[in-house]
């Protein structure tokens, strides 16, 4: 009976592409707006993840996230390496600053100094450049989503700009994960940013450290803040912190909230009524069946075959909307340089198509159980 | 002849508010095989409930229906479903074909619906077709059919699982005096051929002269019966 079912509903074209339709739709919504929003989320954490090398950071007490910086003096530094446990720690400027292209336009750069020796900090793939190269004077190497935005023809490297009326050369190009506030990033080595940096007594933002092999870093993080008076996160803690830091202080969690329910809504009101009207449709051929002699548990599994299919050929068309909007959005636009979709998010998606199925499956269901066989008499 | 059904004191009453209509006042009736029977009269004298009765899709308020020796309203629900799919067949008015399958698809539902591999089961149907000469309309759909063979497919629906009951709600209604008439050949011929019980319920008057037996009901009453037409039709 599954397949007579399956071909009462393909047979009627335009409520099978409609009930497609919603089911495909919704999904495009769920996934793509979740995959948005999580990797929105994910960019709070970009700065952390970037410094694979370290394993904890330390900053103020009162620091929160690697894009708030609060500056600590510079023997913080010492005072870190000196803590049992600690193998190395390497300092981190992350500041603001303007820099001027060679257009002649301001442009708000976020500069990030990293350690001259060790170039810890630094992305861990260059595009163009040689790391080494970063010794060079006044030497920058600018993120490649940067480097499109403030060059759009190309010619990053080897051009001179003024970062804080200072003389820069940009001597790389870097892949980095673009941050939450999609400023170009200016990375150069310590000793340069201090001079980049507007002048005050501190301007150190974190120092990075590692914990030594067979010492938990959370406890390692625990004996820094103790002997330093400072705040010490491992990266997985700090990570997270970015994260929470935009989820507690934007209105993007409540948005995307709302975009991912009005998908949910509009799925279950499009399939809801297209299968509302099949059902309707097609009701006095159901009373026909169960006058024949089909039994409620035999209609009830061809209404099922009838919504699984819709679910599943629905769900698949919206994944893979999803997939090629995502997949095209990212190879087209730096906007979503890096996005990606956890495989949670598919699966939420499945569990709201399968809801949505159930729900209007159910609905459409109960008319049809209603349905009296002696109707089809009257 | 053995009498194939037999109907004693049913009455059926409909609710209506808080109150309830009685549309069939103690029916007492028996039907034998090989007698096309007919059951004609107004409209909303309590035929179709009374042949719904019959075909067990309708649970009486009082009374009994055996058919074939089997007290049908004493079954469970599920039982009941099972009595129909292997003792009756049906055919409706306005045919009730599903539109997406072939006539020989059509024709086979009842015999999916009892488990039957779809492959033969569409096969049979087929076969069926081709002794009601439409074998060559087997592959179309319900659409692409006249009325007249929309009806020989829903007959052949009606048989094809080999029922021992027919019951026919209006065959001829939806059909011109020709394709009528070759219907109810059709099914007098085939029905009847293999001691079948036929009930049909009609007020098509052009058919009158095929009945071996007519019952006339009035306000839910058997108000004739007998082998001529009733007055009034």
């Amino acid at each position: 009976m599954g397949w007579i079912a399956i071909r009462m509903l393909t047979g009627d074209r335009v409520k099978f592409l409609g009930l497609l339709f919603g089911v495909a739709f919704s999904t495009l919504l769920i996934t793509q707006q979740l995959t948005i929003f999580v990797n929105l989320l994910l960019r709070g954490a970009a700065p952390v993840n970037e410094v694979s090398t370290a394993n904890i950071w330390v900053m103020d007490r009162s620091g929160r996230t690697a894009d708030v910086t609060l500056p600590l003096p510079s023997t913080a530094l010492e005072r870190v390496r000196g803590v049992p446990g600690v193998v190395w720690a390497a300092p981190l400027i992350r500041a603001g600053a303007t820099v001027r292209t060679p257009e002649g336009d301001l442009e708000p750069v976020s500069v990030v100094g990293i350690d001259d020796a060790s170039l810890i900090g630094l992305p861990r793939r260059m595009i163009q450049g040689h790391p080494d190269t970063l010794a060079d004077p006044d030497a920058v190497f600018i993120d490649d989503v940067g480097s499109r935005k403030l060059f759009p023809n190309g010619g990053a490297v080897g051009t001179r700009l003024e970062l804080n009326d200072q003389r820069a050369v940009v001597r790389g190009i870097v892949d980095a994960d673009p941050s939450f506030t999609s400023t170009v990033i200016l990375y150069t080595r310590y000793s340069n940013a201090l001079n980049y940096v507007p002048g005050s007594r501190n301007r150190l933002s974190f120092v990075l450290a590692r914990a030594a092999d067979g010492q938990e870093s959370k406890a390692v993080a625990e004996r820094i803040e103790r002997a330093t008076g400072l705040r010490a996160r491992t990266n997985t803690e700090f990570a997270r912190d970015g994260v929470q830091y935009i989820i507690d202080n934007t209105g993007i969690p409540i948005n995307f909230g709302i975009t991912v329910a009005l998908g949910f809504i509009v799925g279950v009101a499009i399939v809801g009524l297209t299968f509302s009207l099949f059902i309707r449709d097609n009701i006095k051929q159901f009373g026909a069946l169960k006058a024949i002699g089909v039994t409620n548990n035999k209609i009830r599994l061809m209404v099922a075959a009838q919504s699984g299919m819709v679910g599943l050929v629905g769900y698949g068309l919206g994944i893979l909307m999803a997939t090629l909007f995502i997949f095209g959005g990212a190879s087209g636009s730096d906007a979503f340089k890096g996005f990606f979709t956890p495989w949670q998010i598919p699966v939420i998606t499945a569990v709201v198509t399968i809801v949505m199925i159930l729900l209007t499956g159910f609905v459409a269901l109960r008319t049809v159980l209603k349905t009296e066989p002696a109707e089809v008499f009257r | 002849m053995s009498a194939a059904i037999r109907v004693a004191g049913i009455v059926k009453e409909f609710p209506v508010g808080d109150a309830s209509i009685r549309v069939l006042h103690g029916i007492d009736t028996e039907v034998r095989s090989g007698v096309l029977t007919y059951l004609v009269g107004e409209s909303g004298s309590g035929k179709t409930t009374l042949i719904s009765i019959i075909a067990g899709i309708l649970y009486p308020t009082q009374g009994r229906v055996e058919v074939f020796g089997t007290d049908i309203y004493t079954l469970s629900d599920a039982d009941l479903v099972r009595f129909r799919l292997a003792t009756i067949g049906f055919i409706f008015q306005q045919y009730n074909l599903l539109p997406t399958l072939t006539a020989a698809e059509n024709a086979a539902v009842p015999l999916i619906a009892a488990g039957m591999k779809r492959a033969e089961a569409v096969e049979r149907g087929r076969a069926l077709l081709a002794k009601l000469n439409i074998a060559d309309q087997a592959d179309k759909l319900p659409r692409q059919l006249s009325g007249g063979q929309q009806q020989r497919v829903a007959i052949a629906r009606a048989l094809v699982h080999e029922p021992r009951l027919v019951v026919c709600d209006e065959p001829t209604a939806a059909l011109d005096a020709r394709s009528g008439r070759t219907v109810m050949d059709l099914l007098r011929e085939v029905a009847l051929a293999s001691e079948r019980a036929v009930i049909i319920v009609t007020h098509d008057n052009r058919i009158f002269d095929l009945a071996d037996r007519i019952l006339a009901m009035e306000d839910g009453r058997i108000t004739h019966d007998g082998r001529d037409v009733p007055k009034d039709h």
